[in-house]
């Protein structure tokens, strides 16, 4: 899909910040209201701009159980539709937050989120190492989030700038 | 002791403080200002510049360089010149590194003027110039950009001004504090005065960088211009490298020799980590330039139209960070305005008198801030605006 330039920047401003009202991205793109919300209507419908989201730092709510684990999938594609027919069978699974398609040792890249390790590790053995295409796998719990999707958690860059400057 | 002179030589005491300090002084104190004063990006310095300077110093790289800085950095700053701006200057002869392009403006104006040879300095303009000029022995003849010209000077401006001690024009593009950025032509005609009047022409371009509708034009890619040109530029805007103090002049040999003296008498080089942080934003810099690029022009964009749907009219800034409205319209003047913007609705600008006559009824808008910063200074803003006029 070709877009133009001002609808590429619409995508890229959303994609920093979804709150960011119609009228202050039509300023930024130099456009008038109504044109700006046409293109944002577009991007959602041709589903570039497919939904819109928080970061949110659970590791702060009290109470809050959770956790993820990335697990490297080897599996044997099939003849005539390749890994798509495995992903797809991995991805239904709601437990699923991520699922990538690899170059290197393994193949599919799943990411999984639970309330436990007891659940993440029933996930994988009673649910993915069972499929067919499944040759192994290999799960790695995340410790802890410093960083997601260009965010980082606990900044300490405070602006150190002094007020007013020449 | 009996003091019945004073020590201060004379010209240093007729030399008035900055505006600016006064600003930063009432700013300093108060709690919960938004300042759109600041001269500096808002982007910290990108990893990579300070890894590498952090390398240097875990390698003991901490000894003098070469006066005219690295050789190393300036063959990265000739290649950078040609590849970006189409100047070539010549690494080993050409070019100096210095501290910060103040320093650059400096020895360009100490080693070019005799005692009451003239400087025309189109204002507004950043407040160094004409005090520089000054402590160089010259005398600096300001020059009005009028903001019905978008606050770009016009040639026959620059004429009527010229005599026999005039010795060079003082521009800056994009500008601080109009954002005005000189399109080729524009300059174009500016340098036809300077080679029918045999004057130099001292170009700062530190903003170059941060240009955002036309491709920028150095004025020593223009033809017949190079002889001619002191050009000045530098790390701090482009490269969010303010706190380094890492600049460079590219001009002739003879004039660069002459800098080269006074460099090395008053200075000896820049910084030695700094230098290496400078080498590593050369060689890897690019995609954030372009991201820091994308993302003031946005914030351009967005001030620029928020101030004129409120009453204050802003001509679009071509570069540099910086929006100029025209504040007449609350009937105060610029320092009053600033002054009870800050006080009473806690957002910090810079009245546009401190950068020349001509930046009366005016002020400073840095949007070199996040934009959730701005969005609720415009808020302020208006709110104050809809109070008083």
């Amino acid at each position: 899909m070709k877009l133009t330039s001002k609808e590429i920047e619409i995508a890229e401003i959303l994609e920093k910040n979804a709150r960011i009202s119609d009228e202050d991205i039509a300023k930024m793109i130099e456009e008038d209201l109504e044109e700006t919300k046409k293109m944002i209507t577009k991007l959602e419908e041709l589903n570039i701009v497919v939904r819109y989201t928080s970061i949110v730092d659970w590791s702060k709510v009290e109470g809050h159980e959770g956790v993820t684990a990335m697990i490297d999938v080897k599996v044997t594609p099939k003849r005539g539709v390749g890994f798509d027919d495995v992903a797809q069978r991995i991805y239904r699974f709601k437990e699923v937050k991520s699922l990538y398609l690899m170059s290197g040792a393994y193949d599919l890249s799943v990411v999984i989120e639970g309330k436990s390790m007891n659940e993440v590790a029933r996930f994988v053995s009673e649910k993915l190492s069972t499929l067919d295409s499944v040759i192994s796998t290999t799960t790695h719990f995340i410790l802890k989030q410093y960083k997601h999707d260009g965010t980082i958690f606990e900044p300490t860059d405070t602006d150190k700038r002094i007020v007013v400057s020449p | 002791m009996n003091q019945t002179k004073s020590y201060i030589a004379q010209k240093v005491e007729e030399m008035k403080p900055s505006g600016i300090r006064r600003f930063f002084d009432l700013a300093s104190g108060m709690e919960g200002v938004i300042s759109l004063g600041v001269g500096e990006p808002d982007f910290v310095t990108s990893w990579s510049a300070r890894e590498a300077a952090i390398l240097s110093l875990e390698q003991g790289y901490t000894s003098y360089t070469a006066n005219p800085g690295l050789l190393e950095l300036r063959e990265e700053i000739a290649n950078y010149m040609n590849k970006r701006f189409t100047v070539s200057y010549k690494p080993s002869s050409e070019i100096i590194v210095t501290v910060g392009a103040s320093q650059a403006i400096d020895i360009a104006l100490r080693a070019i003027l005799n005692p009451g040879e003239e400087v025309i300095v189109v204002e507004p303009c950043f407040v160094s110039y004409a005090p520089l000029v000054t402590l160089a022995g010259g005398n600096p003849i300001p020059v009005q950009s009028l903001k019905e010209n978008d606050f770009k000077i016009q040639p026959e401006q620059l004429e009527n001004l010229i005599n026999k001690n005039t010795k060079a024009i003082m521009i800056c593009s994009p500008n601080n504090p109009t954002g005005s950025t000189l399109s080729k032509e524009e300059l174009s005609a500016i340098i036809s005065v300077a080679e029918q009047h045999d004057l130099l022409i001292i170009s700062d371009e530190i903003y170059a960088e941060l240009c955002y509708d036309e491709e920028y034009t150095s004025t020593a890619a223009i033809e017949g211009a190079w002889e001619r040109t002191i050009l000045i530029s530098g790390f701090s805007k482009g490269f969010a490298m303010t706190g380094w103090r890492l600049g460079f002049v590219c001009a002739p040999e003879d004039l660069i020799q002459a800098m080269l003296k006074i460099h090395q008498y008053s200075l000896m080089c820049a910084p030695t980590m700094a230098q290496y942080a400078g080498l590593e934003a050369l060689r890897s810099g690019e995609n954030d330039v372009v991201e820091m690029r994308k993302s003031y022009r946005r914030r351009r964009n967005f001030i620029v139209q928020s101030l004129n749907d409120m009453g204050l009219t802003c001509h679009l800034p071509g570069g540099a960070f910086y929006a100029f409205p025209d504040i007449t319209a609350t009937k105060m003047s610029s320092e009053q305005f600033a002054e009870k913007l800050l006080k009473e609705a806690k957002v910090a600008v810079v009245p546009g008198s401190v950068f020349g006559e001509s930046g009366e009824g005016h002020v400073r808008c840095s949007y070199a801030t996040s934009l959730e910063q701005l969005q609720e200074a415009m808020k302020r803003i208006k709110l104050f605006v809809e109070k008083y006029s």
